[in-house]
């Protein structure tokens, strides 16, 4: 191997695991607010990176529809469970959330997909459809199940999972798509070339990294949120409201992994099903940094990628295999270093 | 609505299925469907002894399947081995295999252990896929089928009975051992670790042993599928089919046999329904059921999370309980030591929780024979110094000698060896488990046979024994009525009183009581000395923390006082009552 080679590999390596960071960083969010282990997280980047790739075909992608469908679940569930919102200004703003904004998005995109207008609606578009997908399925999901053990959270999660690739199939069938760049430049810096939209996914990484440290360190929600990770009841006591946060906690997740779709879908063909391995390295990063460190999981991050990009110039085939295995000296030293009660449910 | 027996039915249901392969009309996807079911089967009762019973929720159950599957299909077209013959070397390599796995995943805790079983299940997988001796991708095919006598089963009519025949055998087999000694220990390793330690269970070992059977069971089931679908290619051993076992395990119902057969059943049927029907309905083709299964899995985490077989179970006559536990051979006791010796040595005690000093420099010694009162406001320390005693906690300095030698630093378990038992005062009994089952639980030391002779029954007067013992302590304290109750259901006094049963299960050199009288009534306290006053008259030393003044002093010979974390005062009940700083503790200076 020589220099450029190296180099090439750590720039491949840097950019997936920029990916990885972003899916991490949501991870840790989800986790932190609401114990949930969102197993499928990665299928928000898989869908963010298929809806986009639809809309530049000049299709309506399945998930405008799937985001309204699962508007009117989560809309149902509430008037049915919730009697405050059966009247006067809350079941305005619960009709005009779940229905009237999905309706609304998916009206769009069946007008305007034909109409191939520009990379920056298209992009808008997608993230307008992935967004609410997170607070829906908190709602409809793990709302009434926010009592229940980490363990019973995750095996629903699994559930979620399930549900969202066949899904995922069905909208997008079984081909992988590809969208063009976001920007078509290339740099030469001495040997090596970098991509305008390696710069881009650096670039939005960085800025969503520090957004989000902006957010949790300055804004009154952030700091709400921080303190329902801490101690939900206690957190309930001082008036934050759980459910709030944890909506809150998943629409950021789907935005942020729409966003990771969208930056992606150029670099790697994306299928129904890639979101679960990508999710899973973003995985590896967060439980190496503990599941509640956001610097942490970015480091975190950039190791993995580089592991998976030297494993895959050294022993291509058994890629995967490394970078899973990886995992499990770390989960032994995790679980050394902070044991948990050992009669926990 | 008649009466009818649910053995009977179970007998006819039975029956009908296993005649169903000789009745030529029978349709050939039947008997493919019910094959399904049956290699599925083993796989989801390991994990529901795992995930249900054990508490350790594994994803990973696939890969070992795909690890017995592939064993034999090297074995058998490679080296031309009989399938038969490679049984056993399926069993071992798979135990080895999962003994190497198990040492690493049994010890993560929380939720990092099953997102460890998913780490490996997806290494093994992509394992499975890239050695080129396991034919990557295309797998292996040309496997020979089993065959009987002979006679080469290739068709499904005639391997059917050789599965259920296996699947039979699992069923027995789990039930022996959830049914034992071993099996109490492997059921206290959900939410009961901490008491199950205190009795002497290994717990570690015993999560180790269930991890390793659930993966025996799994590997045979590999081993079987290879034969009947006499080729393998990784996809079966992926991660998604270790999600669909604990799917199986989930809807069935997490920690019944019944419930995983049930769950084995359903799934493999419903999946074929669904593949059949789904397409029609979205005008395409495509695996839609993945869609179904997981809305089912969420729908049943919500609103059922122990599973259907609880369903089916509400509606069949509850079984009829044995109303009297068989008597067995007294077991042997150990000697005690002559009353007087000092058989506690507590010097110099100390325990720091980060700036808190909970015990600060307890020195006390309580001799053979004695009942001991360590009594103190709340937060005195009490109840530390019990888990510091015991080995629940590990203490900062200082020294615990039993009859001389040195225990300090010693986990639970080696503290129980010594024959030190104790209650908790945040009563820990598994509230599922019937009284009689908790309180055997105590008795765990003193009983030897392990799983493979629980599996056999081949430890059956040991185990009544056992009972036995444990229902003669349960008589003792006054419970004789509650024995096949579930202990849940008790009222807190009387689950602290079984607590104390459990304990003198241990045949305890040292008896240690938390609060044991705290939540009886005056006539149970009552009966509650008794019994400890004719337990000391046995030669057994108590040493107890309470907080009912009439009930110590009453009954104790001597009393050691703590307040924030020092003693400040030690005995007999009449000068203590007299001690001027003991006064100042529970009552507050006159300054």
């Amino acid at each position: 191997m020589d220099t450029t080679i190296a180099l090439f590999l750590a720039q491949d390596g840097v950019i997936n695991g920029a990916i990885y960071a972003l899916l991490g960083l949501s991870l840790v969010l989800v986790f932190t607010v609401t114990r949930v282990i969102f197993v499928p997280q990665g299928e928000f980047v898989a869908y963010g990176a298929l809806t986009l790739a639809a809309l530049e075909r000049g299709e309506t992608p399945g998930t405008a529809w799937l985001a309204l469908a699962l508007g009117a679940v989560a809309c149902l569930q509430t008037l049915a469970l919730v009697p405050a919102a059966r009247k006067g200004w809350a079941l305005v703003r619960l009709l005009a959330f779940d229905l009237g904004l999905p309706a609304a998005v998916a009206a769009l995109a069946e007008l305007t997909a034909p109409l191939h207008l520009g990379q920056a609606a298209r992009v808008g578009l997608t993230l307008a459809i992935i967004a609410p997908l997170g607070p829906f399925l908190y709602r409809i999901v793990f709302r009434p199940l926010a009592r229940a053990s980490v363990l019973v959270l995750l095996i629903a999660s699994v559930g979620v999972h399930l549900g969202l690739v066949g899904l995922g199939l069905v909208f997008f069938g079984a081909e992988g798509s590809r969208s063009t760049p976001l920007s078509a430049a290339n740099l030469t810096l001495g040997p090596l070339t970098v991509t305008g939209q390696s710069l881009w996914i650096l670039g939005v990484t960085g800025l969503l990294m520090g957004a989000l440290g902006l957010f949790f360190g300055r804004t009154l929600t952030g700091k709400a949120l921080r303190a329902t990770a801490v101690n939900r009841l206690g957190a309930r006591l001082v008036g934050i409201p759980a459910e709030r946060a944890g909506w809150l906690a998943f629409g950021m997740a789907a935005t942020i992994g729409a966003v990771s779709g969208i930056l992606s879908a150029p670099v790697t063909t994306t299928f129904y099903d890639t979101g679960f391995i990508t999710g899973l390295k973003g995985f590896v990063a967060a439980i190496i940094a503990d599941l509640v460190s956001y610097p942490g999981v970015a480091v975190a991050a950039i190791a993995v990628g580089l592991v998976e990009s030297f494993a895959s110039f050294w022993a291509s085939s058994f890629k995967e295999v490394i970078v899973f295995t990886t995992i499990i000296p770390v989960l032994l030293w995790r679980s050394v270093r902070s044991p948990h009660a050992e009669d926990e449910e | 609505m008649t009466r009818f027996c649910p053995r009977a039915l179970a007998a006819g249901l039975a029956l009908a299925v296993l005649t169903l392969p000789l009745i030529p009309a029978t349709p050939e996807y039947w008997i493919t469907v019910l094959n399904d079911i049956g290699l599925a089967a083993p796989v989801v009762i390991g994990l529901m002894v795992l995930t249900g019973v054990g508490g350790i929720t594994s994803f990973g159950q696939a890969a070992f399947c795909g690890f017995g599957a592939y064993t034999t299909a090297l074995l058998t077209t490679a080296h031309g081995i009989s399938p038969w013959a490679t049984l056993p070397v399926v069993i071992v390599l798979t135990a080895a295999a999962a003994v190497a796995i198990g040492l690493m995943t049994v010890r993560l805790s929380g939720h990092y252990l099953p997102l460890g079983t998913m780490a490996w299940a997806i290494s093994l997988y992509y394992l499975f896929g890239t050695l080129e001796m396991l034919g990557q991708h295309d797998g292996i095919s040309g496997i020979p089928p089993l065959s009987v006598a002979g006679h080469p089963l290739y068709d499904g009519r005639s391997v059917f009975y050789v599965i259920w025949g296996f699947v039979a055998l699992a069923t027995i087999a789990t039930e022996n051992l959830l049914d034992s000694r071993v099996g109490r220990a492997i059921r206290a390793l959900k939410g009961g670790a901490v008491a199950a330690r205190a009795f002497g269970v290994n717990t570690e070992r015993a999560k180790l042993a269930v991890f390793v059977y659930a993966a025996v069971l799994a590997g045979i089931s590999g081993w079987l599928y290879a034969h009947v679908q006499r080729a393998v290619t990784p996809t079966p051993f992926g991660l998604n089919a270790g999600i669909e076992y604990l799917l199986m395990a989930v809807i069935g119902g997490a920690g019944q046999v019944w419930g995983a057969i049930l769950g084995a059943g359903l799934v493999p049927i419903l999946k074929d329904w669904l593949q059949i029907v789904l397409p029609k309905l979205f005008h395409r083709t495509g695996d839609y059921d993945t869609i179904v299964f997981g809305t089912i899995l969420v729908l049943l985490l919500q609103f059922s999370r122990d599973g259907l077989w609880v369903q089916v179970r509400r509606l069949l006559p509850a079984p009829g309980r044995t109303a009297t536990v068989a008597d067995g051979p007294a077991l042997p006791r150990r000697t005690l030591p002559p009353r007087g010796r000092p058989l506690l040595d507590v010097a110099s005690l100390q325990k720091v929780f980060g700036g808190l000093v909970a015990v600060r420099d307890v020195s006390f010694t309580v001799a053979a024979g004695e009942i001991v009162g360590l009594i103190g406001p709340n937060g005195a320390g009490k109840s530390t110094t019990f888990n510091l005693i015991t080995g629940v906690l590990r203490r900062s300095s200082g020294t615990v000698r039993l009859l001389g030698e040195p225990i300090e630093g010693k986990d639970s378990r080696l503290i129980a060896e010594l024959g030190v038992a104790r209650s908790f005062q945040h009563v820990k009994l598994l509230p599922e488990m019937s009284v009689l089952d908790n309180v055997a639980l105590g008795a765990h030391l003193r009983g030897g046979a392990g799983m493979v002779r629980a599996m056999l029954r081949a430890e059956r007067a040991e185990e009544r024994a056992l009972k036995a013992e444990a229902a003669r302590q349960l008589r003792r304290c006054g419970l004789g009525d509650c024995l096949h109750q579930p202990a849940g259901t008790l009222a807190l006094g009387q689950s602290r009183v079984v607590e104390i049963a459990r304990a003198l299960c241990l045949d305890p050199l040292l008896l240690l009581l938390d609060e044991p009288a705290a939540g009886l009534r005056h006539g149970e306290k009552r009966v509650l000395a008794e019994l400890l006053d004719q337990l000391r008259a046995e030669g057994t030393t108590i040493l107890l923390v309470e907080h009912d003044m009439d009930f110590v002093m009453g009954l104790v010979d001597r009393l050691v006082v703590m307040d924030f974390g020092s003693k400040i005062a030690e005995g007999g009940p009449a000068a203590i009552r007299k001690d001027p700083t003991v006064l100042e503790a529970y009552l507050g200076g006159i300054e």
